[in-house]
C-alpha cells in the first residue's frame, strides 16, 4: 500500500495526542509548554500533507505564518514563567493555585 | 516498497519514539532531557517535510524551531536552576481523565481519517521551494496583509517580553 495523506495524518492524529497526554500529566510548567510545542507541530505536518496531496501552497503558507507566530508565543510564554517564578520561587502547577477559590 | 516509502516509516517512528520521550521518559525526569528529546523530533519532523517536497518548510523548521526556540527554552531552564523533579504521588484521577480523554480523541480522529475516502491527487507534483512560497507569498497579493500583521505581532511580542522581564513587576 502506498503511503498517502492517511498515513501522514494518522502520524499528526497520533503525535497531537502525544501533546495532549503531556499537557494533562506533567506538572511542570516548561514540560507541559514543550508538550504545547508537540501538538502545534503536529497540526503544522497535517496542514503540510493536505497541502502536498491536493496540489496547492496555501497550507504551507499557513504553516509559515504558524511557525512565526510560535515564535512569538514561545517567547512571550518563556517570559511569563520566568515572571512567575521569580514571584513563587517554583515551576510546578500544583503550587500555581493562587486563582483556586 | 518504494524506498520514499521505507523512509515515511523511518521518519514516523522516529517522530514518535522521541515524542512519546519528551512526554514521559522513565529514566529521567529533568527538563533538559525533555527539551533535547523535543529538539531530536523536530529534526524527525523535518524529514517528514522534505519527503512531502516542502524544502523551505524543512529548513525553517530546523532553523526556528531546533535552533532559536530550543535554544530559548533550554536558556530558561538553565536560568530557572531546577531541581531534579521529585517524586510526588501519582495522580490517579488525572491519569484516568487524561487516558480517557486522550484515548477519546484519538479514536475520533482514526475514524475520520480512515473511514470516509479523503480527495486526494493520485500523483503530487506540487513544490514547495523558496522560489514557490515566494511567489505564492509576494505576487499573489493574498498574503500581504497577513504578512504585515505579523511582522507588527513579532514587534509587538517584544516589546512585551521585555517588559514582562524587567526586575520590578508593578
Amino acid at each position: 500500500m502506498n503511503v498517502g495523506l492517511e498515513h501522514y495524518l494518522t502520524v499528526s492524529a497520533m503525535l497531537f495526542c502525544l501533546g495532549l497526554l503531556g499537557v494533562i500529566l506533567r506538572r511542570n510548567v516548561l514540560v507541559i509548554y514543550m508538550s504545547l510545542e508537540l501538538m502545534l507541530n503536529a497540526a503544522n505536518l497535517a496542514l503540510v500533507a493536505f497541502s502536498r496531496f491536493n496540489e496547492n501552497l496555501t497550507g504551507q503558507m499557513m504553516v509559515f505564518f504558524i511557525i512565526t507566530v510560535a515564535a512569538a508565543e514561545v517567547a512571550v510564554g518563556l517570559a511569563l514563567i520566568v515572571a512567575l517564578y521569580r514571584k513563587r520561587q517554583s515551576a510546578h502547577v500544583e503550587d500555581l493555585t493562587s486563582l483556586k477559590l | 516498497m518504494a524506498f520514499p516509502d521505507i523512509l515515511f516509516y523511518l521518519f514516523a517512528f522516529l517522530t514518535l519514539l522521541f515524542g512519546a520521550l519528551v512526554v514521559a521518559n522513565p529514566f529521567s525526569r529533568n527538563p533538559v532531557t525533555s527539551a533535547m528529546f523535543l529538539v531530536l523530533t523536530i529534526c524527525a519532523m523535518a524529514g517528514l517535510f522534505v519527503l512531502l517536497n516542502a524544502f523551505f518548510l524543512a529548513a525553517v523548521q530546523i532553523l526556528v524551531y531546533a535552533g532559536a526556540v530550543m535554544v530559548l527554552f533550554l536558556f530558561v531552564i538553565m536560568l530557572l536552576d531546577l531541581k531534579e523533579e521529585q517524586r510526588r504521588k501519582i495522580n490517579l484521577f488525572g491519569i484516568v481523565t487524561g487516558m480517557g480523554s486522550v484515548l477519546g480523541l484519538g479514536f475520533l480522529l482514526m475514524r475520520t481519517i480512515w473511514g470516509g475516502d479523503l480527495e486526494q491527487a493520485a500523483n503530487p507534483s506540487v513544490i514547495g521551494d523558496t522560489k514557490a512560497l515566494g511567489l505564492e507569498l509576494f505576487t499573489k497579493g493574498q498574503f500581504l496583509l497577513p504578512f504585515e500583521i505579523v511582522s507588527v505581532l513579532l514587534l509587538v511580542a517584544m516589546v512585551g517580553v521585555i517588559l514582562l522581564s524587567k526586575k520590578e513587576l508593578k
